[in-house]
């Protein structure tokens, strides 16, 4: 599903990857795990084509393609998805018309006629149920004067309408209280395939006990100091992460 | 002054009172005295009206017979609107529909209130439309304008629909230059709403000079919406003043889309404690073309409000002004005032001067003003993108959502639906005409 070798990237001219090697599978849910500043949100956007990145060295490979050769819509059409750690507001769009622009967008990528706003709502109806949550959103506009928490169920409502193959949550439960976090794991569990893949990238091991991983990333400077499986996040919940940046230093 | 003066013989009419023949002497008088404004005028500094007065155009002259297939293309909202339908100035009856009117109200062309009951409009007409800012212009109109509408209600009357008023420049005609005057009286309470669309029939060199003058007495309400889609050729010079009694409530609103050279003046006049207006505005212009408001609220009673936002698109080379003047006077104590101008520039040829300006006279007053030029946030873009919206469509997508709100604020469903499918008919051309380099995302 995903390739990825020693990629390097920076952000106005730092280095902040520096070399990260991980490789996910169709199925699996992978979690990265670091300290603040560690790279990890930063792994997250450069995934997603964020302008603000620029990629110096290494090589992505999403199903075959060459990832960083996409444009961000094209990777978005070929279903990565991001849960941005910070949803954008976009006034005077409303939610309804942005996800059937997405929606449509991606199915005419496919080759598929457009959605219809009428048939497009049924599909919406259904979507809602999964972040519980009633039809009133839809004329909303887009994360525009939301709560943190409204703004992160709304990621996961893109999501399942978007039903991508290569899910990546930024911090997806910071600033969620204790039911809106459980709203969106399940959202998320719901949403699994067999043929598709979730990144949860997150600084607690909170959010990995409603989603499970199968494999535990450590990031720190840029790197994976340390990978193991689900048993690892739970290490760090009770140790920290100051033993893992410590080995790193030494290493380096 | 070189360019070629523009005749302006005062055009009196012989069913004209004498006092509306001494206000065409009067405005020709004071157009020949000031001519147009130049740059050196502060209130016209960035705004060059000598193409006007190059083109030299004489009066338009009657258009040939307009039928109800030429005007459809312009017409939006419902069939049982009341409307007024002027050509070249001149009125078309047969093309205009005057039922569904309360009883007392005199809704018609001016010519027709000035020929059979003057006395009803002789305090407004020519009363209120005197700053000196839009002198030259308005004496102009003053002195050669054939027709207009007048809206006349007397307390406590209320029209429900818009009144949607049509000027067709139909440039077929030979002359080109057109001044529309017209009169909104509102007795106590009466509730009225005027649509004006300002539209061009065929290509060509045209001048209109519109001047509108309101006068909203103690709780009156007040919906002006002013459609100016004019040709690329067309000179625009447009006047609004409004004088407002106790609690009376003015929403003022001005799409420009069209004309090559546009002024677009909205004033009012808080006169009386408790009154409220609000002006809204959106401009768009691509290629060369020029598009300028001039806004003007007088606070001169105590606790009056008054809320403004214009928001303007620049593509091509085109080029925005926005001045917007509040003046608060020493008497005017408890004013609150909020003044927004938000430009967003597609090219980097694209220009905006704009100059928010607030003079207090009153020590216990709330105002605010800002201005902002900038092209779309990078941040919103890549968000559209990261959910597979190619990149020119979530360009199109995010300049629209820029300007929908500023529409919201348009009373009437139907108008805002017909403007908002102006604009996205805009900025889908404007999408296909290429505009050159565009600008750089702010980050």
């Amino acid at each position: 599903m995903l390739e990825i070798k020693n990629l390097t990237a920076t952000a106005g001219g730092t280095e902040i990857l520096r070399g990260i090697t991980l490789s996910v599978k169709a199925g699996e849910v992978h979690a990265i795990m670091g300290p603040n500043g560690s790279g990890k949100s930063t792994l997250a956007q450069v995934l997603a084509g964020h302008p603000a990145y620029e990629v110096t060295g290494g090589s992505v490979i999403y199903q075959g393609q060459d990832l960083l050769e996409m444009e961000p819509e094209v990777r978005a059409q070929a279903g990565v998805f991001l849960a941005f750690q910070y949803p954008v507001e976009i006034p005077g769009v409303t939610n309804a018309y942005f996800l059937r622009a997405a929606y449509n967008a991606k199915r005419t990528a496919a080759g598929l006629e457009e959605l219809d706003p009428m048939d497009f709502l049924d599909l919406l109806e259904e979507k809602l149920k999964l972040v519980e949550w009633g039809p009133e959103i839809m004329s909303r506009a887009v994360n525009a004067g939301f709560s943190g928490g409204e703004k992160k169920r709304n990621e996961i409502l893109q999501m399942a309408v978007l039903e991508p193959s290569l899910a990546i949550l930024d911090e997806t439960d910071s600033g969620l209280d204790i039911d809106a976090l459980k709203i969106v794991a399940e959202g998320v569990n719901s949403l699994r395939r067999a043929d598709s893949a979730t990144i949860v990238v997150t600084h607690y091991q909170r959010l990995l006990n409603h989603i499970v991983p199968d494999f535990v990333h450590v990031l720190a400077g840029g790197r994976i100091v340390k990978s193991g499986g689900k048993e690892l996040a739970l290490e760090l919940e009770a140790r920290g992460y100051e033993w893992l940046t410590e080995v790193e230093g030494a290493v380096a | 002054m070189t360019a070629t003066r523009t005749p302006v013989a005062p055009s009196p009419r012989p069913t004209e009172p004498g006092w509306v023949a001494e206000l065409r002497r009067e405005g020709a008088a004071q157009f020949e005295g000031l001519r147009l404004p130049t740059t050196r005028d502060e209130d016209w500094r960035f705004t060059d009206l000598s193409p006007i007065s190059k083109a030299a155009l004489g009066p338009a002259r009657v258009p040939g017979a307009l039928h109800d297939a030429d005007i459809a293309p312009f017409l939006f909202g419902h069939a049982e609107w009341p409307r007024l339908v002027f050509a070249n100035g001149r009125y078309q009856p047969s093309l205009s529909k005057l039922t569904g009117l309360p009883a007392g109200a005199r809704v018609g062309p001016l010519a027709e209130l000035l020929a059979d009951a003057p006395g009803l409009i002789e305090g407004t007409l020519g009363k209120l439309a005197v700053q000196p800012a839009a002198s030259a212009i308005v004496g102009q109109n003053a002195s050669a304008f054939v027709d207009g509408y007048a809206v006349v209600l007397p307390a406590g009357a209320t029209v429900d629909t818009p009144i949607h008023v049509l000027f067709v420049a139909d440039s077929r005609a030979p002359g080109g230059a057109v001044h529309p005057r017209n009169v909104v009286i509102l007795g106590a309470n009466a509730v009225a709403s005027v649509v004006e669309s300002f539209v061009t029939l065929a290509e060509g060199v045209a001048l209109t000079n519109t001047v509108t003058e309101a006068s909203l007495a103690a709780g009156a309400r007040f919906d002006h919406c002013k459609i100016q889609r004019e040709s690329a050729q067309a000179f625009h010079l447009a006047t609004l003043e409004v004088r407002q009694e106790r609690d009376s409530y003015l929403n003022s609103f001005s799409f420009a889309q069209g004309a090559a050279l546009s002024r677009t003046n909205i004033y009012t006049t808080l006169a009386g404690p408790g009154a409220h207006a609000t002006l809204y505005g959106l401009y768009l212009a691509e290629g060369r073309q020029h598009v300028d408001h001039q806004t003007r609220i007088e606070h001169a009673a105590p606790d009056c409000t008054s809320w403004e936002v214009y928001k303007g698109i620049l593509d091509g080379h085109g080029h925005g002004v926005f001045n917007g003047k509040v003046y608060v006077q020493p008497e005017a104590q408890k004013t609150d005032g909020k003044q927004t101008n938000k430009n967003l520039l597609l090219s980097e040829t694209a220009k905006v001067d704009t100059k928010p300006q607030l003079e207090i006279f009153a020590d216990d007053v709330k105002c605010t003003h800002g201005a902002t030029v900038g092209s779309l946030d990078a941040l919103p873009l890549f968000y559209c993108r990261s959910r597979g919206i190619p990149e020119a469509e979530a360009r199109t997508l995010l300049t629209y959502a820029f300007a929908a709100d500023v529409l919201e604020e348009i009373r009437s469903r139907p108008v805002v639906d017909y403007l908002e499918g102006l604009m996205r008919e805009w900025l889908l051309t404007a999408g296909k005409r290429g505009r050159g380099p565009a600008r750089k995302e702010a980050s």
